[in-house]
């Protein structure tokens, strides 16, 4: 079963008591924008065989979102992080890097 | 190739059965072909088969990375249905549906097409109303679907409680000319016929990249070398957005894995496929004894071909409250499928960014029922580089523009 620790409660969480929020870091897009621009945020998901970043909410825990960068072809789990990160923390990306030496990194 | 028939079959008993050639041919792969279909599953082989068939075009190679038939082909339960709310869905899963009723005969190769009936049953006042939509929106396309009550719904399926405590049975879609169908053969029997007709399906060859010039396709890097062609059909089910990067665009689909299990062997139970939507599980007995049971995806994205072990748990318990027979049952074996899913749950069959590289995907859960219709369609495609009137509305660009063609409203959950 994937297990996450919750970076705000600090419980490592079961699948079973998290509920899944997809892609993170979306930049959201509203009226104004292009086509294209409305559609990729809409549909046009990040959908990696590899390294991922994710949105999970502690949802029968502490309820609150966050962020995990997990493989999506092992699912390993390299770790968590806040919701309120503009990107993936430095030193994450650094132990993905050096786990992952292919990882053409966050994009 | 040598038809199978009442005939051979006499004929082979009296030589001790050395007499059967091989299914399909082994070839290397040549320099250059018409056309390329990138995975030899259920779709990709339909694909090159009514290439061949209603077009002509059989200088065609099937090039595939594991061995034909393995991915979600060999993996699904085998449902096999129409009645779908929107009308291009219903055009193109009945297409399916009806090539269905003749696919033995057509391929000289068992597929084992069962009509033995589907019914999806109604079990809040929501869904009565829903399904109902769907028979009216059924009669009007063509697709015959009655809806039923819940004493027809004892009637055709004994083992049913239909009194549950939580969620009492109040009726059901019925369409009688749904069923099963043997998965494996599906896929054997096209390729049996696509070699047959001169088509190299080349298995354990994985597309590494593809070439293009002046924003056309050229050909195929692969594990065994460049393979030259003039057009490219990719059919990859769920790597989808993976070789369409190969090619340089982007897909609006997500990978999840989708689950499903068969219990022991039993005796003869039930002749009907059951989905029950609002529990979430559907169920049917497959001719070996097993019940074979499917359920739910996982909500992450998803390339390991298992899920989650909690899915497996709610898929039960919603059977066991609809099924109270199976409660003792052993399940034998749990195997997952990656699924493409789209924005909309349909499916994608479109011209790409890419000059003659056509994509067909997004069969998301479903994919299995549509084999045929989806192969007659994406061959329409290829052939004439512009899409008939089964893909027309199946476009890529459906996303940017607005026309989705809602399944996911419409079905909910097992489409």
């Amino acid at each position: 079963m994937l297990t996450l620790e919750c970076p705000y409660c600090g419980i490592m969480a079961d699948e079973t008591e998290l509920s899944p929020g997809y892609e993170a870091h979306l930049k959201r897009y509203g009226p104004g924008s292009s086509d294209e621009e409305f559609e990729a945020y809409m549909f046009a998901r990040k959908n990696p065989k590899g390294v991922h970043f994710e949105r999970w909410r502690h949802a029968y825990g502490c309820g609150k979102w966050f962020l995990a960068a997990r493989d999506t072809a092992t699912l390993e789990v390299f770790g968590t992080y806040p919701a309120q990160s503009a990107g993936p923390p430095q030193a994450l990306q650094d132990k993905i890097k050096a786990k992952r030496p292919d990882w053409k990194g966050y994009k | 190739m040598k038809r199978y028939s009442a005939f051979a079959l006499a004929r082979e008993a009296l030589s001790n059965h050395m007499g059967w050639e091989r299914a399909w041919a082994a070839p290397q792969p040549k320099a250059a072909y018409d056309a390329i279909i990138i995975g030899a599953g259920g779709h990709g082989l339909a694909t090159a088969y009514y290439l061949g068939k209603n077009f002509g075009i059989t200088n065609v190679a099937i090039l595939e990375k594991g061995w034909l038939g393995g991915g979600n082909t060999g993996r699904n339960t085998t449902i096999i249905r129409s009645n779908y709310l929107q009308d291009s869905s219903a055009a193109i899963y009945e297409k399916a549906r009806s090539l269905y009723e003749t696919l033995s005969q057509d391929l000289n190769y068992n597929a084992m097409f069962s009509p033995r009936g589907v019914m999806m049953l109604a079990q809040t006042h929501h869904e009565v109303r829903g399904y109902q939509r769907t028979a009216h929106a059924n009669a009007l396309q063509g697709v015959v679907t009655e809806f039923i009550s819940p004493q027809r719904v004892k009637e055709l399926c004994p083992i049913l409680n239909i009194d549950g405590p939580r969620y009492p049975v109040l009726g059901a879609l019925w369409q009688a000319r749904g069923g099963t169908g043997r998965h494996d053969a599906v896929a054997w029997g096209y390729a049996r016929a696509c070699s047959a007709m001169g088509m190299d399906i080349i298995q354990n060859c994985e597309v590494k990249g593809i070439t293009s010039a002046n924003g056309v396709v050229t050909g195929v890097e692969t594990t065994k070398g460049y393979i030259g062609t003039k057009k490219i059909g990719i059919v990859v089910a769920g790597h989808s957005g993976q070789v369409a990067d190969m090619a340089g665009f982007r897909l609006p689909v997500e990978a999840v894995a989708l689950q499903a299990l068969v219990s022991e062997p039993i005796k003869p139970c039930m002749d009907v496929v059951v989905m029950a939507n609002t529990v979430h599980g559907y169920m049917s007995q497959s001719d070996k004894g097993e019940m074979v049971i499917g359920g739910g995806t996982d909500g992450f994205n998803n390339f390991t071909q298992r899920g989650s072990f909690h899915h497996i748990e709610e898929t039960l318990r919603a059977l066991i409250e609809t099924f109270p027979i199976i409660s003792r049952l052993k399940m034998l074996r749990q195997w997952g499928g990656i699924v493409d899913m789209t924005g909309d749950r349909s499916p994608i069959i479109s011209k790409t960014p890419v000059g003659n590289c056509f994509i067909n995907c997004g069969w998301g859960t479903g994919g299995f029922k549509a084999i045929p219709g989806s192969g007659w369609a994406m061959a329409e495609l290829m052939a004439k580089g512009e899409p008939g009137p089964l893909a027309a509305e199946f476009d890529m660009w459906r996303f940017k523009e607005g026309r989705f063609i809602d399944e996911s409203v419409a079905a909910g959950v097992a489409h």
